[in-house]
Protein backbone atom coordinates (compact mmCIF):
# COMPACT_ATOMS: atom_id res chain seq x y z
CA UNK A 1 0.00 0.00 0.00
CA UNK A 2 2.67 2.71 1.24
CA UNK A 3 4.37 1.32 -1.86
CA UNK A 4 1.81 2.34 -4.16
CA UNK A 5 1.45 5.60 -2.96
CA UNK A 6 4.99 6.20 -3.45
CA UNK A 7 4.59 5.47 -6.85
CA UNK A 8 2.08 7.83 -7.07
CA UNK A 9 3.45 10.47 -5.21
CA UNK A 10 6.58 10.29 -7.29
CA UNK A 11 4.40 10.57 -10.62
CA UNK A 12 2.60 13.69 -9.28
CA UNK A 13 6.22 15.01 -8.54
CA UNK A 14 6.60 14.61 -12.64
CA UNK A 15 3.84 16.69 -13.61
CA UNK A 16 3.80 19.26 -10.58
CA UNK A 17 5.13 21.49 -14.36
CA UNK A 18 2.13 21.91 -15.26
CA UNK A 19 0.31 23.17 -12.42
CA UNK A 20 2.79 25.81 -12.80
CA UNK A 21 2.36 26.37 -16.44
CA UNK A 22 -1.36 25.68 -16.98
CA UNK A 23 -2.60 29.52 -16.04
CA UNK A 24 -0.17 30.51 -18.48
CA UNK A 25 -0.69 28.18 -21.32
CA UNK A 26 -4.62 28.34 -21.17
CA UNK A 27 -4.29 31.92 -21.50
CA UNK A 28 -2.00 31.72 -24.27
CA UNK A 29 -4.40 29.11 -25.87
CA UNK A 30 -7.53 31.16 -25.91
CA UNK A 31 -6.36 34.64 -26.51
CA UNK A 32 -3.23 33.73 -28.82
CA UNK A 33 -2.88 30.52 -30.06
CA UNK A 34 -6.27 29.59 -31.34
CA UNK A 35 -7.05 32.85 -32.83
CA UNK A 36 -3.52 32.26 -34.77
CA UNK A 37 -4.86 28.91 -35.93
CA UNK A 38 -8.19 29.99 -36.62
CA UNK A 39 -6.42 32.86 -38.96
CA UNK A 40 -4.75 30.10 -41.03
CA UNK A 41 -8.14 28.79 -41.03
CA UNK A 42 -10.07 31.51 -42.12
CA UNK A 43 -7.31 32.22 -44.54
CA UNK A 44 -8.97 28.82 -46.76
CA UNK A 45 -12.33 30.37 -46.15
CA UNK A 46 -14.44 33.21 -47.69
CA UNK A 47 -15.21 36.02 -45.32
CA UNK A 48 -18.00 34.91 -43.54
CA UNK A 49 -15.96 31.34 -42.70
CA UNK A 50 -18.49 29.31 -43.97
CA UNK A 51 -17.51 27.75 -47.79
CA UNK A 52 -14.19 26.64 -48.11
CA UNK A 53 -12.22 28.30 -50.98
CA UNK A 54 -8.98 26.59 -51.15
CA UNK A 55 -6.01 29.32 -52.03
CA UNK A 56 -8.46 31.63 -54.01
CA UNK A 57 -7.44 34.43 -51.42
CA UNK A 58 -3.65 33.59 -51.32
CA UNK A 59 -3.56 34.10 -54.66
CA UNK A 60 -5.53 37.48 -54.57
CA UNK A 61 -2.96 38.64 -51.95
CA UNK A 62 0.57 38.17 -53.92
CA UNK A 63 -1.65 39.80 -56.75
CA UNK A 64 -2.85 43.14 -54.73
CA UNK A 65 -0.45 45.68 -55.69
CA UNK A 66 -0.98 47.01 -51.51
CA UNK A 67 0.09 43.83 -50.72
CA UNK A 68 2.91 44.20 -52.73
CA UNK A 69 3.88 47.42 -51.27
CA UNK A 70 3.93 46.88 -47.64
CA UNK A 71 5.52 43.14 -47.80
CA UNK A 72 8.70 44.86 -49.67
CA UNK A 73 8.40 48.08 -46.98
CA UNK A 74 8.21 45.61 -44.25
CA UNK A 75 11.17 43.38 -45.65
CA UNK A 76 13.34 46.63 -46.66
CA UNK A 77 12.79 47.70 -43.07
CA UNK A 78 13.78 44.75 -41.10
CA UNK A 79 16.56 44.36 -43.72
CA UNK A 80 17.76 47.68 -42.92
CA UNK A 81 16.54 48.00 -39.40
CA UNK A 82 18.17 45.32 -37.82
CA UNK A 83 21.62 45.20 -38.93
CA UNK A 84 21.75 48.96 -38.34
CA UNK A 85 20.43 48.80 -34.50
CA UNK A 86 22.86 45.58 -33.64
CA UNK A 87 26.18 47.88 -34.71
CA UNK A 88 25.29 51.10 -33.57
CA UNK A 89 23.81 49.68 -30.02
CA UNK A 90 27.58 47.33 -29.93
CA UNK A 91 29.52 50.44 -30.76
CA UNK A 92 27.34 52.56 -28.36
CA UNK A 93 27.85 49.83 -25.73
CA UNK A 94 31.98 49.59 -26.47
CA UNK A 95 32.13 53.69 -26.30
CA UNK A 96 30.17 53.91 -22.73
CA UNK A 97 32.73 51.13 -21.31
CA UNK A 98 35.93 52.82 -22.95
CA UNK A 99 34.73 55.73 -20.48
CA UNK A 100 33.36 53.26 -17.63
CA UNK A 101 33.08 55.49 -14.52
CA UNK A 102 30.89 58.08 -16.40
CA UNK A 103 28.80 55.50 -18.56
CA UNK A 104 25.62 55.52 -15.68
CA UNK A 105 24.59 58.74 -17.29
CA UNK A 106 24.78 57.46 -20.55
CA UNK A 107 23.06 54.67 -19.89
CA UNK A 108 19.99 56.08 -18.40
CA UNK A 109 20.05 58.71 -21.61
CA UNK A 110 19.78 56.16 -24.08
CA UNK A 111 17.24 53.59 -22.50
CA UNK A 112 15.22 57.18 -21.74
CA UNK A 113 13.63 56.63 -25.00
CA UNK A 114 11.85 52.93 -24.49
CA UNK A 115 9.66 55.02 -21.65
CA UNK A 116 8.58 57.86 -23.91
CA UNK A 117 4.85 56.69 -24.88
CA UNK A 118 4.26 57.09 -28.59
CA UNK A 119 1.47 59.34 -27.93
CA UNK A 120 3.54 61.87 -26.15
CA UNK A 121 6.03 62.27 -28.81
CA UNK A 122 3.59 62.25 -31.64
CA UNK A 123 3.20 66.54 -31.52
CA UNK A 124 7.15 66.59 -31.74
CA UNK A 125 7.49 64.12 -34.64
CA UNK A 126 5.00 65.54 -36.26
CA UNK A 127 6.69 69.30 -36.05
CA UNK A 128 10.10 67.82 -36.84
CA UNK A 129 9.36 65.67 -39.72
CA UNK A 130 6.57 67.03 -40.99
CA UNK A 131 8.36 67.96 -43.91
CA UNK A 132 9.39 65.00 -44.72
CA UNK A 133 6.59 62.56 -44.15
CA UNK A 134 5.13 63.17 -48.00
CA UNK A 135 8.13 61.86 -49.38
CA UNK A 136 10.39 58.86 -49.48
CA UNK A 137 12.25 59.60 -46.59
CA UNK A 138 8.96 59.48 -44.62
CA UNK A 139 10.80 55.67 -44.53
CA UNK A 140 14.09 57.23 -43.07
CA UNK A 141 11.90 59.15 -40.55
CA UNK A 142 10.54 55.39 -39.40
CA UNK A 143 14.19 53.67 -39.23
CA UNK A 144 15.48 56.88 -36.94
CA UNK A 145 12.85 56.47 -34.87
CA UNK A 146 13.39 53.06 -34.54
CA UNK A 147 16.90 53.56 -33.48
CA UNK A 148 16.25 56.16 -31.33
CA UNK A 149 13.88 53.96 -29.26
CA UNK A 150 15.64 50.82 -29.16
CA UNK A 151 19.37 51.51 -28.83
CA UNK A 152 19.50 51.62 -25.33
CA UNK A 153 17.71 48.39 -24.13
CA UNK A 154 20.19 46.27 -27.18
CA UNK A 155 23.41 48.25 -25.66
CA UNK A 156 22.40 47.10 -22.25
CA UNK A 157 22.62 43.22 -23.41
CA UNK A 158 25.64 43.93 -24.97
CA UNK A 159 27.56 45.56 -22.09
CA UNK A 160 26.00 42.45 -20.01
CA UNK A 161 27.85 39.93 -23.22
CA UNK A 162 30.97 42.34 -22.71
CA UNK A 163 30.76 41.73 -18.84
CA UNK A 164 30.86 38.16 -19.17
CA UNK A 165 33.88 38.01 -21.23
CA UNK A 166 36.82 37.00 -18.60
CA UNK A 167 39.90 39.20 -18.71
CA UNK A 168 41.97 36.52 -18.64
CA UNK A 169 41.42 35.44 -22.20
CA UNK A 170 42.66 39.56 -23.04
CA UNK A 171 45.50 39.29 -20.56
CA UNK A 172 46.49 35.89 -22.53
CA UNK A 173 46.67 37.51 -25.96
CA UNK A 174 48.06 40.15 -24.90
CA UNK A 175 51.33 37.94 -23.68
CA UNK A 176 50.94 36.19 -27.44
CA UNK A 177 51.43 39.96 -28.74
CA UNK A 178 48.17 40.13 -30.05
CA UNK A 179 47.16 43.46 -31.38
CA UNK A 180 43.83 45.55 -29.58
CA UNK A 181 41.94 44.53 -33.13
CA UNK A 182 43.22 40.78 -33.01
CA UNK A 183 41.71 40.64 -29.23
CA UNK A 184 38.34 42.13 -30.62
CA UNK A 185 38.09 39.98 -33.88
CA UNK A 186 39.21 36.35 -32.20
CA UNK A 187 38.06 36.95 -28.56
CA UNK A 188 35.27 39.73 -28.34
CA UNK A 189 33.23 39.00 -31.60
CA UNK A 190 32.82 35.33 -30.85
CA UNK A 191 32.28 35.28 -27.09
CA UNK A 192 29.25 37.44 -27.86
CA UNK A 193 27.56 34.94 -30.05
CA UNK A 194 24.75 34.17 -27.92
CA UNK A 195 24.11 38.02 -26.90
CA UNK A 196 23.95 38.61 -30.83
CA UNK A 197 21.26 36.20 -30.80
CA UNK A 198 18.84 37.85 -28.18
CA UNK A 199 19.98 41.17 -29.66
CA UNK A 200 18.30 39.89 -32.95
CA UNK A 201 15.22 38.31 -31.80
CA UNK A 202 14.25 41.39 -29.57
CA UNK A 203 15.48 43.75 -32.38
CA UNK A 204 12.59 42.20 -34.72
CA UNK A 205 10.14 41.61 -31.96
CA UNK A 206 10.55 45.81 -31.80
CA UNK A 207 10.71 46.38 -35.51
CA UNK A 208 7.04 45.65 -35.60
CA UNK A 209 6.44 47.90 -32.33
CA UNK A 210 7.57 50.63 -34.89
CA UNK A 211 3.69 50.51 -36.64
CA UNK A 212 2.75 52.29 -33.51
CA UNK A 213 4.63 55.32 -34.36
CA UNK A 214 4.16 54.98 -38.08
CA UNK A 215 0.44 55.00 -37.19
CA UNK A 216 -0.09 58.00 -34.94
CA UNK A 217 2.40 60.23 -36.76
CA UNK A 218 1.12 59.61 -40.78
CA UNK A 219 -2.33 57.98 -40.00
CA UNK A 220 -3.77 54.59 -41.88
CA UNK A 221 -2.35 55.54 -44.96
CA UNK A 222 1.17 56.88 -44.77
CA UNK A 223 3.37 58.16 -47.83
CA UNK A 224 3.80 54.94 -50.02
CA UNK A 225 7.68 54.35 -48.53
CA UNK A 226 6.42 53.58 -44.91
CA UNK A 227 3.23 51.93 -45.32
CA UNK A 228 4.32 48.23 -43.49
CA UNK A 229 2.10 45.39 -43.16
CA UNK A 230 0.68 46.05 -40.58
CA UNK A 231 -1.06 49.65 -42.23
CA UNK A 232 -2.72 46.69 -44.71
CA UNK A 233 -3.52 44.52 -42.18
CA UNK A 234 -5.27 47.30 -40.05
CA UNK A 235 -7.38 48.90 -43.39
CA UNK A 236 -8.19 45.21 -44.78
CA UNK A 237 -9.45 44.78 -40.89
CA UNK A 238 -11.63 48.00 -41.45
CA UNK A 239 -12.62 46.68 -44.77
CA UNK A 240 -13.23 43.71 -42.93
CA UNK A 241 -11.64 42.14 -45.88
CA UNK A 242 -11.03 39.02 -43.43
CA UNK A 243 -9.91 36.47 -45.86
CA UNK A 244 -7.15 38.56 -47.47
CA UNK A 245 -6.09 39.49 -44.36
CA UNK A 246 -5.96 35.82 -42.80
CA UNK A 247 -4.20 34.49 -45.98
CA UNK A 248 -1.72 37.66 -45.77
CA UNK A 249 -1.33 37.65 -41.75
CA UNK A 250 -0.57 33.28 -42.41
CA UNK A 251 2.22 34.37 -45.05
CA UNK A 252 3.49 36.86 -42.59
CA UNK A 253 3.44 34.26 -39.60
CA UNK A 254 5.18 31.84 -41.82
CA UNK A 255 8.02 33.57 -42.62
CA UNK A 256 8.44 34.87 -38.91
CA UNK A 257 7.99 31.16 -38.03
CA UNK A 258 11.29 30.00 -40.46
CA UNK A 259 12.72 32.77 -39.16
CA UNK A 260 12.49 31.67 -35.68
CA UNK A 261 13.51 28.15 -36.30
CA UNK A 262 16.82 29.05 -37.67
CA UNK A 263 17.28 31.26 -35.40
CA UNK A 264 16.59 28.44 -32.55
CA UNK A 265 20.31 27.43 -31.88
CA UNK A 266 20.66 30.87 -30.02
CA UNK A 267 17.72 30.00 -26.99
CA UNK A 268 18.55 26.18 -26.91
CA UNK A 269 20.78 26.01 -23.69
CA UNK A 270 23.35 22.83 -23.83
CA UNK A 271 22.16 21.70 -20.61
CA UNK A 272 20.05 18.74 -21.90
CA UNK B 1 44.77 58.13 -22.82
CA UNK B 2 42.98 61.18 -21.82
CA UNK B 3 42.79 62.45 -25.21
CA UNK B 4 41.61 58.55 -26.33
CA UNK B 5 38.90 58.92 -23.62
CA UNK B 6 38.13 62.25 -24.41
CA UNK B 7 37.04 61.33 -28.04
CA UNK B 8 34.90 58.51 -26.96
CA UNK B 9 32.69 61.27 -25.22
CA UNK B 10 32.18 63.27 -28.60
CA UNK B 11 29.63 60.40 -30.17
CA UNK B 12 28.09 60.05 -26.83
CA UNK B 13 27.23 63.17 -26.18
CA UNK B 14 25.80 63.58 -29.51
CA UNK B 15 23.44 60.69 -28.92
CA UNK B 16 22.89 61.77 -25.58
CA UNK B 17 21.54 64.73 -26.77
CA UNK B 18 19.15 63.61 -29.02
CA UNK B 19 17.17 62.22 -26.59
CA UNK B 20 17.22 64.80 -24.37
CA UNK B 21 16.44 67.82 -26.62
CA UNK B 22 13.06 65.65 -27.04
CA UNK B 23 12.72 65.81 -23.21
CA UNK B 24 13.77 69.11 -23.11
CA UNK B 25 11.38 69.74 -25.75
CA UNK B 26 9.05 68.64 -24.36
CA UNK B 27 9.24 70.28 -20.62
CA UNK B 28 9.66 73.77 -22.41
CA UNK B 29 6.71 73.42 -24.86
CA UNK B 30 4.90 72.61 -21.94
CA UNK B 31 5.55 76.56 -20.74
CA UNK B 32 4.58 78.14 -23.59
CA UNK B 33 1.41 80.23 -24.27
CA UNK B 34 -0.61 79.07 -26.84
CA UNK B 35 0.37 82.29 -29.18
CA UNK B 36 3.77 81.21 -28.76
CA UNK B 37 3.54 77.75 -29.42
CA UNK B 38 1.09 78.70 -32.66
CA UNK B 39 3.80 81.59 -33.84
CA UNK B 40 7.43 78.60 -33.45
CA UNK B 41 5.87 75.08 -34.09
CA UNK B 42 1.89 75.98 -35.69
CA UNK B 43 3.77 76.55 -39.34
CA UNK B 44 4.54 72.75 -39.29
CA UNK B 45 1.10 71.71 -38.19
CA UNK B 46 -0.68 73.58 -40.46
CA UNK B 47 1.45 72.73 -43.37
CA UNK B 48 0.49 76.12 -45.09
CA UNK B 49 4.65 76.37 -45.77
CA UNK B 50 5.16 78.63 -42.72
CA UNK B 51 8.28 78.31 -40.94
CA UNK B 52 9.12 76.48 -37.99
CA UNK B 53 10.80 78.67 -35.13
CA UNK B 54 12.93 76.75 -32.57
CA UNK B 55 13.32 78.63 -29.72
CA UNK B 56 15.44 77.27 -26.29
CA UNK B 57 13.36 79.02 -23.52
CA UNK B 58 10.14 80.03 -23.90
CA UNK B 59 9.59 84.03 -24.10
CA UNK B 60 7.01 84.16 -21.71
CA UNK B 61 6.71 80.91 -19.58
CA UNK B 62 3.34 80.46 -18.42
CA UNK B 63 1.29 77.90 -16.38
CA UNK B 64 -1.70 78.30 -18.04
CA UNK B 65 -2.08 75.50 -20.51
CA UNK B 66 -1.32 73.39 -17.07
CA UNK B 67 -3.93 75.09 -15.08
CA UNK B 68 -6.61 74.60 -18.04
CA UNK B 69 -5.56 71.15 -18.50
CA UNK B 70 -5.88 70.59 -14.91
CA UNK B 71 -9.19 72.29 -13.97
CA UNK B 72 -11.25 72.67 -17.19
CA UNK B 73 -10.63 69.42 -19.17
CA UNK B 74 -12.05 66.65 -16.86
CA UNK B 75 -11.88 64.15 -19.25
CA UNK B 76 -8.28 64.29 -19.21
CA UNK B 77 -8.56 63.18 -15.49
CA UNK B 78 -11.00 59.96 -16.59
CA UNK B 79 -8.48 59.20 -19.27
CA UNK B 80 -5.50 59.31 -16.76
CA UNK B 81 -7.93 57.07 -14.61
CA UNK B 82 -8.89 54.72 -17.66
CA UNK B 83 -4.49 54.41 -18.65
CA UNK B 84 -4.15 53.11 -14.80
CA UNK B 85 -7.06 50.39 -14.99
CA UNK B 86 -5.59 48.84 -17.85
CA UNK B 87 -2.27 49.15 -16.68
CA UNK B 88 -2.61 47.98 -13.12
CA UNK B 89 -4.09 44.82 -13.82
CA UNK B 90 -2.30 44.19 -17.07
CA UNK B 91 1.04 43.80 -15.07
CA UNK B 92 -0.51 42.50 -11.52
CA UNK B 93 -1.65 39.27 -14.27
CA UNK B 94 1.52 39.30 -16.03
CA UNK B 95 3.52 38.96 -12.60
CA UNK B 96 0.85 36.29 -11.06
CA UNK B 97 0.37 34.27 -14.31
CA UNK B 98 3.48 34.55 -16.43
CA UNK B 99 6.06 33.97 -13.01
CA UNK B 100 5.00 30.50 -12.64
CA UNK B 101 4.94 29.76 -16.03
CA UNK B 102 8.49 30.96 -16.58
CA UNK B 103 9.77 29.21 -13.95
CA UNK B 104 8.31 25.35 -15.04
CA UNK B 105 10.04 26.46 -18.51
CA UNK B 106 13.28 27.52 -16.88
CA UNK B 107 13.82 24.55 -14.17
CA UNK B 108 11.43 21.98 -14.37
CA UNK B 109 12.79 19.29 -17.39
CA UNK B 110 9.80 17.48 -19.19
CA UNK B 111 8.75 16.29 -22.52
CA UNK B 112 7.93 19.67 -25.00
CA UNK B 113 9.96 22.18 -23.03
CA UNK B 114 11.61 22.85 -25.98
CA UNK B 115 8.79 23.09 -28.22
CA UNK B 116 6.77 24.94 -26.00
CA UNK B 117 9.87 27.51 -25.56
CA UNK B 118 9.62 27.92 -28.86
CA UNK B 119 6.05 28.31 -29.43
CA UNK B 120 6.04 30.92 -26.98
CA UNK B 121 8.90 32.96 -28.65
CA UNK B 122 6.98 32.85 -31.62
CA UNK B 123 3.73 34.02 -30.03
CA UNK B 124 5.93 36.81 -28.63
CA UNK B 125 7.10 37.86 -31.86
CA UNK B 126 3.90 37.44 -33.74
CA UNK B 127 2.51 41.15 -35.03
CA UNK B 128 -1.06 42.26 -32.88
CA UNK B 129 -2.15 42.34 -36.14
CA UNK B 130 -1.87 38.87 -37.25
CA UNK B 131 -4.65 37.49 -35.06
CA UNK B 132 -6.58 40.71 -34.30
CA UNK B 133 -9.75 39.21 -36.19
CA UNK B 134 -9.94 36.09 -34.23
CA UNK B 135 -9.15 37.84 -31.31
CA UNK B 136 -11.76 40.26 -31.38
CA UNK B 137 -14.62 37.28 -32.08
CA UNK B 138 -12.88 35.65 -28.73
CA UNK B 139 -13.36 38.11 -27.13
CA UNK B 140 -16.59 39.00 -28.46
CA UNK B 141 -18.12 35.77 -27.75
CA UNK B 142 -16.80 35.89 -24.15
CA UNK B 143 -18.59 39.35 -24.22
CA UNK B 144 -15.95 41.51 -23.60
CA UNK B 145 -15.11 43.92 -26.46
CA UNK B 146 -16.13 47.19 -25.24
CA UNK B 147 -14.94 46.09 -21.98
CA UNK B 148 -11.52 47.03 -20.19
CA UNK B 149 -10.94 42.86 -19.43
CA UNK B 150 -10.72 42.60 -23.68
CA UNK B 151 -7.18 44.82 -23.43
CA UNK B 152 -6.59 43.57 -19.48
CA UNK B 153 -6.77 39.75 -20.37
CA UNK B 154 -4.55 39.65 -23.75
CA UNK B 155 -1.98 41.64 -22.07
CA UNK B 156 -2.32 39.88 -18.78
CA UNK B 157 -1.81 36.53 -20.77
CA UNK B 158 1.16 38.10 -23.17
CA UNK B 159 4.52 36.03 -24.03
CA UNK B 160 6.60 38.08 -23.80
CA UNK B 161 6.96 39.00 -20.13
CA UNK B 162 7.50 35.20 -19.66
CA UNK B 163 10.64 34.89 -22.46
CA UNK B 164 11.86 37.95 -19.79
CA UNK B 165 11.55 35.76 -16.46
CA UNK B 166 13.01 32.51 -17.70
CA UNK B 167 16.28 34.31 -18.99
CA UNK B 168 16.49 35.01 -15.36
CA UNK B 169 15.22 32.32 -13.65
CA UNK B 170 17.99 30.62 -16.24
CA UNK B 171 20.67 32.19 -13.97
CA UNK B 172 19.54 30.68 -10.73
CA UNK B 173 22.71 28.77 -9.73
CA UNK B 174 21.41 24.50 -10.10
CA UNK B 175 23.02 23.91 -6.59
CA UNK B 176 21.20 26.31 -4.82
CA UNK B 177 17.83 24.33 -6.30
CA UNK B 178 19.36 20.99 -5.06
CA UNK B 179 20.39 22.33 -1.85
CA UNK B 180 16.86 23.48 -1.30
CA UNK B 181 15.33 19.96 -3.02
CA UNK B 182 17.77 18.08 -0.70
CA UNK B 183 16.41 19.85 2.60
CA UNK B 184 13.52 18.84 1.82
CA UNK B 185 11.59 21.59 -0.11
CA UNK B 186 8.59 20.74 -2.43
CA UNK B 187 8.48 22.55 -5.98
CA UNK B 188 6.19 25.68 -4.46
CA UNK B 189 8.39 25.78 -1.60
CA UNK B 190 11.67 25.76 -3.73
CA UNK B 191 10.09 28.35 -6.36
CA UNK B 192 8.74 30.60 -3.58
CA UNK B 193 11.70 30.82 -1.27
CA UNK B 194 14.85 30.20 -4.34
CA UNK B 195 13.31 31.51 -7.20
CA UNK B 196 11.37 34.29 -6.71
CA UNK B 197 14.14 35.78 -4.58
CA UNK B 198 16.94 35.11 -6.92
CA UNK B 199 14.61 36.01 -9.71
CA UNK B 200 13.63 39.19 -8.70
CA UNK B 201 15.56 41.46 -11.02
CA UNK B 202 13.95 40.22 -13.93
CA UNK B 203 10.89 39.80 -13.01
CA UNK B 204 10.87 43.27 -12.13
CA UNK B 205 12.20 44.29 -15.71
CA UNK B 206 9.43 42.34 -17.39
CA UNK B 207 7.00 44.51 -15.03
CA UNK B 208 8.59 47.53 -16.30
CA UNK B 209 8.69 46.56 -19.89
CA UNK B 210 4.85 45.47 -19.65
CA UNK B 211 3.97 48.46 -17.76
CA UNK B 212 5.51 50.25 -20.31
CA UNK B 213 3.93 48.44 -23.47
CA UNK B 214 0.11 48.86 -21.64
CA UNK B 215 0.99 52.48 -21.02
CA UNK B 216 1.72 53.13 -24.60
CA UNK B 217 -0.86 50.39 -25.72
CA UNK B 218 -1.91 52.12 -29.33
CA UNK B 219 -3.79 48.97 -31.31
CA UNK B 220 -5.61 46.74 -28.80
CA UNK B 221 -7.52 49.82 -26.85
CA UNK B 222 -8.44 50.96 -30.60
CA UNK B 223 -9.53 47.83 -31.81
CA UNK B 224 -11.54 46.31 -28.53
CA UNK B 225 -12.53 49.48 -26.70
CA UNK B 226 -15.51 51.43 -28.59
CA UNK B 227 -16.86 53.67 -26.43
CA UNK B 228 -14.41 57.13 -26.16
CA UNK B 229 -15.34 57.34 -22.72
CA UNK B 230 -13.08 54.35 -21.69
CA UNK B 231 -10.07 55.49 -23.75
CA UNK B 232 -6.75 55.73 -22.14
CA UNK B 233 -4.48 58.44 -22.87
CA UNK B 234 -2.28 56.86 -25.32
CA UNK B 235 -5.42 57.19 -27.95
CA UNK B 236 -7.13 60.48 -26.48
CA UNK B 237 -3.54 62.35 -27.40
CA UNK B 238 -2.86 62.30 -30.68
CA UNK B 239 -6.63 63.64 -31.22
CA UNK B 240 -6.49 66.80 -29.37
CA UNK B 241 -2.93 67.70 -31.34
CA UNK B 242 -4.67 69.01 -34.23
CA UNK B 243 -7.59 71.22 -32.39
CA UNK B 244 -5.80 72.10 -29.26
CA UNK B 245 -2.23 72.71 -29.30
CA UNK B 246 -1.45 74.07 -25.61
CA UNK B 247 -3.02 71.12 -24.13
CA UNK B 248 -2.19 68.94 -25.99
CA UNK B 249 1.79 69.36 -25.16
CA UNK B 250 1.27 69.77 -21.44
CA UNK B 251 -0.78 66.57 -22.12
CA UNK B 252 1.58 64.76 -23.44
CA UNK B 253 4.37 65.96 -20.62
CA UNK B 254 2.23 64.61 -18.49
CA UNK B 255 1.51 61.24 -19.82
CA UNK B 256 5.36 60.85 -20.45
CA UNK B 257 6.16 61.84 -16.52
CA UNK B 258 4.25 58.58 -14.99
CA UNK B 259 6.28 55.89 -17.59
CA UNK B 260 9.70 58.54 -17.00
CA UNK B 261 9.44 57.85 -13.27
CA UNK B 262 8.46 54.39 -13.45
CA UNK B 263 11.18 53.66 -15.32
CA UNK B 264 13.62 55.89 -13.53
CA UNK B 265 12.65 53.81 -10.42
CA UNK B 266 12.96 50.79 -12.01
CA UNK B 267 16.15 51.25 -14.24
CA UNK B 268 18.43 49.10 -12.00
CA UNK B 269 16.30 46.46 -11.97
CA UNK B 270 15.78 47.02 -15.48
CA UNK B 271 19.62 46.56 -16.32
CA UNK B 272 20.25 43.41 -14.00
CA UNK B 273 17.02 42.11 -15.96
CA UNK B 274 18.15 42.51 -19.59
CA UNK B 275 21.73 41.93 -18.41
CA UNK B 276 20.13 38.12 -17.30
CA UNK B 277 19.06 37.88 -20.71
CA UNK B 278 21.63 38.73 -22.54
CA UNK B 279 24.08 36.76 -20.57
CA UNK B 280 24.39 32.57 -20.62
CA UNK B 281 25.67 30.31 -18.39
Amino acid sequence: MNKTLGIIWRNVRKVEYILFLAPSFLGITIFFLLPFLDTVRRSFYDVRGVNFIGWESYISVVNNAAFRLAATNTARFVAICIPLLVVISLVTALLVRAIKPYGGIFKTSFLLPMAVPVASIVLLWQVVFGGFMRSDTAFWVLVFTYLWKNTGYNMILWLAGLDSISDTLYEAANVDGASRMQSFRYITLPCLLPTFGIVSILSLLYSFRVFREAYLVAGAYPHDSMYLLQHLFNNWFQNLDISRLSAAATMMAAVLLVIIILMRGFFDDKED
Amino acid sequence: MIKKINLCFVPLVALGLLVWWVIWFMVMGSLMSLEELNATIGPALVGDGGQVVWTILPTWPTLQPLVELLLDTPQFFVMFWNTFRLVIPSVLGQLVIGAPAAWALSRFRFRGRKILTTVYIALMLMPFQVTMVPNFLVLDRMGLIDNVFAVILPFAFSAFPVFIMVKGFDAVPRALLEAASIDGAGAFRTFWSVGLPLGTPSILAAMVLGFLEVWGAIEQPMTFLGDPTTWPLSLFLPQIVAEELGLAMVASLLMLLPAVLFFLFGQKYLELGIQAAGVKE
